[in-house]
């Protein structure tokens, strides 16, 4: 019998603890398999966050290093200047990397660090029960927001891909999405390409991935999935927002 | 015995400079020997001083506080620390640019106009090393040869062509 | 031995190249700044990596990283910038990763100054981030000390498999002193067992790790790592013992001050009074014995720091508080001087 599905060998057998519904599983899987394709498992280390995916260290197969809260990019500089023959990428979340690690994510892009950056961009602080993120969108209601953001008091949410996408040190910016098959095989198609990025030595990639927090936004995985197209596409429009191989090769 | 020695004067006239190469004096001599200088924003043209301690024993503190020798390069450096020189001492100071007001009549002072000297001799900014020379002469600090050898090694390589300015400058302070 | 001459601040980076050190990340502080600007011009000859950081925050986490692959890994500052670091201490220290830390100290709290202070002695050794842990403390009272201490520091390190400290302060940073480099010959440690290099297939995959949800395996970790605190205790502490033997006054100091205090001891035993000095090398662990060992004839010790009194809680501990232990202090940059101390040892009944 032919085997037509199976589990990528870079991902642990165990239970993950996310929520159902939660996409995090599914963009796990996708690093999973870019790392088995490329055959590089063996020579990879991931860096993980504090946020929700901060035990992700369990689900990697390769090797894995905890840094504290938004220090992922750093702690990836300090990993990757010392060892230029690995891969190295980060797993962060949109309150590590775009609120207390936003000075370690726009240096490591600027100094073009040749590392791979998976942005979870879900608008909300998961682990600690839903309280507003930098990418928490105008009006949207969290447990620090009760009356929904209010830029007037709170500020307008960061772009990141955007942002990014004007440092010279950046060699691929995409926004990708998780909500269909179409848009999960192109969100695949860009983890490769940050990865390819590393090994052709092109400098600093991003991938930003608009995924859900069903628990945390009080709906239920259907329902998140069409806030996700609804809400979030609109205000975070999917697509490459910079690449150096489009603008003719080298940074 | 322990000889202490501050030079003092304007950031720029090369201080910290002279005091590299009384230090390198005494390590040239194999004796202990400090050199501290001091830092912070005065570093950017105003007040500048740098320790100096040489020794047969181990340097307690390298911070001189009351020095048997004091090369005193502007007004307020001789105004400051002329009072605090041991019994005994003795100062070094440009008179180009110092009026020597001392009340101190257990201490001896040795003023050459050492800028002066520097235009003279277009020997611009060895002023510092005019004065050192004039120290070499009045003092046991070490020989003329083992200055010379210090001076050959504080200079850097790229500016090795000064080292016989440098020495120009030590003989016209003996000489003075 | 050829004897150099060199600025502090410069032999520690030069050391800590010759001790194998691979990279330094930094953030430019004064009274440090010579030893970032050393690591620049010399790392990248020597086959290493120099990083200027945007923070100091990202600087030690740069550290964690590199630790985390095996890698023998810098990082230097000063006072404030050892605050801004002190997160990522804690993580290096809860995951058990070697690296060697620099704080040339200056005045505080705050920005405070930058002159030469001691008023870390606290946070290097009470309170280094948080939680329950240590970093081992190295105290040099010379420049000479600062080359041999890096050396032992990263060898300890590894050994322990945690950070380590070189607690400097602006006068020794900035001075310059005769200093020669012995061979250096870095223990290799085995760190195959624990790095996150990349497994090849080869083994499981490592995890750097400080976190644990559970109370019963944090407690677990901490635990185990205290009893590797139990074995430094007994085997690392180390301290000069100078003319103790039949001192009648005890002087207690660290560091520059160490050499300050130095003076004003001989010039009381040329006045007939026998004072003695101890100098602890290491401040975590405190030298226990030593002191205790030291001030045996002693009747009074006298504690003298760059700081309010920071040092004088571990001696009083030390001896159980079975003598009075005095306090003469400077702070803010202010740095004693031997007459002062010398003042203060008469006062204190010294003559008698």
């Amino acid at each position: 019998m032919a085997v037509v599905f199976e589990r990528p060998k870079s991902f642990c057998d165990v239970t993950l603890h996310y929520c159902p519904g939660c996409t995090h599983g599914i963009v796990h899987r996708l690093v999973c398999e870019v790392m088995d394709d490329m055959g590089i498992e063996g020579d990879t280390i991931g860096i993980c966050p504090v946020g929700c995916s901060v035990m992700a260290y369990d689900y990697f197969n390769c090797d894995m290093i905890e840094a504290p809260h938004g220090r992922a990019p750093a702690v990836a500089t300090g990993v990757k200047r010392t060892n230029p023959d690995k891969f190295v990428f980060t797993y962060q979340g949109d309150g590590d990397l775009a609120a207390i690690g936003t000075a370690e994510t726009v240096h490591a892009a600027t100094r073009g660090e040749n590392i791979v950056v998976i942005f979870i961009n879900n608008t909300i602080y998961g682990m600690t029960g839903g309280q507003m993120a930098p990418t928490t969108i105008p009006g949207q209601v969290t447990q620090t927001t009760p009356f929904g953001r209010d830029p007037e008091l709170a500020g307008y949410p960061v772009r990141v891909c955007e942002m990014l996408s004007t440092l010279t040190g950046t060699a691929l910016a995409q926004r990708v999405a998780v909500d269909s098959v179409p848009h999960i095989r192109e969100a695949k198609k860009a983890i490769r390409k940050a990865f390819e990025n590393q090994k052709n030595k092109k400098g600093f990639s991003i991938v930003e991935v608009l995924s859900t927090c069903p628990t945390n936004w009080g709906l239920s995985p259907l329902e998140a999935i069409k806030r996700l197209q609804d809400e979030m596409i609109p205000y975070y429009p999917l697509g490459v927002y910079k690449d150096i191989d489009a603008e003719g090769g080298d940074k | 015995m322990t000889t202490e020695i501050l030079l003092a004067g304007f950031g720029g006239q090369g201080i910290l400079f002279a005091g590299k190469i009384l230090a390198y004096c005494g390590l040239m001599d194999n004796k202990e020997l400090s050199w501290l200088p001091s830092y912070g924003p005065e570093m950017r043209g105003g007040t500048c001083n740098c320790s100096v301690c040489i020794s047969d024993q181990p340097i307690g503190s390298p911070l001189v506080t009351a020095p048997d020798l004091l090369i005193a390069m502007n007004q307020p450096s001789f105004d400051k620390f002329a009072e605090t020189v041991k019994p005994g001492g003795k100062i070094f100071y440009d008179s180009t640019l110092i009026e020597p007001e001392t009340t101190r009549t257990d201490i001896t002072l040795f003023g050459i106009p050492s800028q002066q000297l520097a235009d003279d001799n277009e020997l611009k900014g060895g002023s510092n090393i005019i004065l050192l020379g004039k120290l070499l002469k009045e003092t046991e600090i070490c020989t003329l040869d083992t200055m010379k050898k210090a001076i050959e090694r504080v200079v850097p390589p790229s500016k090795a062509h000064l080292i016989a300015n440098n020495f120009r400058a030590i003989e016209l302070g003996m000489n003075s | 031995m050829e004897r150099n001459l060199m600025k502090g601040n410069e032999a520690l980076a030069e050391a800590a190249i010759r001790a194998g050190c691979k990279c330094f990340f930094g953030y430019p502080i004064t009274p440090q700044t010579e030893l970032a600007a050393y690591m620049a011009k010399r790392m990248h000859k020597a086959g290493g990596v120099f990083l200027q950081a945007e923070s100091e925050i990202a600087a030690i986490n740069m550290v964690l990283g590199a630790a985390s692959t095996g890698v023998r890994a810098m990082t230097s500052s000063s006072s404030p910038g050892i605050s801004l670091k002190s997160e990522g201490i804690s993580y290096l220290a809860g995951s058990d990763l070697p690296a060697v830390i620099i704080n040339v100290q200056r005045g505080g709290p705050g920005l405070g100054g930058i002159q030469p202070s001691q008023a870390d002695y606290f946070q290097a050794t009470k309170a280094l981030g948080h939680g329950d842990f240590h970093v081992l403390v190295f105290a040099p009272a010379s420049v000479q000390e600062m080359v041999d201490f890096v050396v032992k520091a990263f060898d300890k390190a590894d050994q322990y498999r945690m950070p380590a400290m070189i607690l400097a302060d602006g006068l020794l940073g900035q001075m310059m002193e005769p200093v020669s480099f012995p061979e250096i010959t870095p223990c290799a440690h085995d760190k195959s067992s624990w790095a996150a290099d990349g497994h090849k297939f080869k083994r499981e995959h490592h995890i750097i790790n400080s976190l644990y949800l559970s109370p019963d395996q944090l407690q677990s970790s901490v635990m185990d790592r205290f009893e590797r605190y139990e074995k430094i205790k007994a085997e690392e502490t180390d301290a000069e013992l100078y003319l103790t033997d039949d001192c009648d006054i005890l002087l207690c100091a660290f560091g520059a001050t160490a050499r300050v205090v130095r003076s004003a001891v001989n010039d009381a035993r040329a006045l007939g009074i026998k004072a003695g000095l101890f100098r602890p090398r290491t401040l975590w662990p405190f030298p226990v014995k030593e002191i205790n060992q030291a001030a045996q004839s002693a009747k009074k010790l006298l504690s003298v720091e760059m700081s309010m009194g920071q040092m004088i809680d571990d001696i009083k501990l030390a001896i159980n508080c079975s003598k009075p232990v005095e306090f003469f202090g400077r702070t803010g940059g202010v740095i004693p001087t031997p007459a002062e101390v010398l003042a203060e040892i008469k006062r204190i009944g010294g003559a008698e």
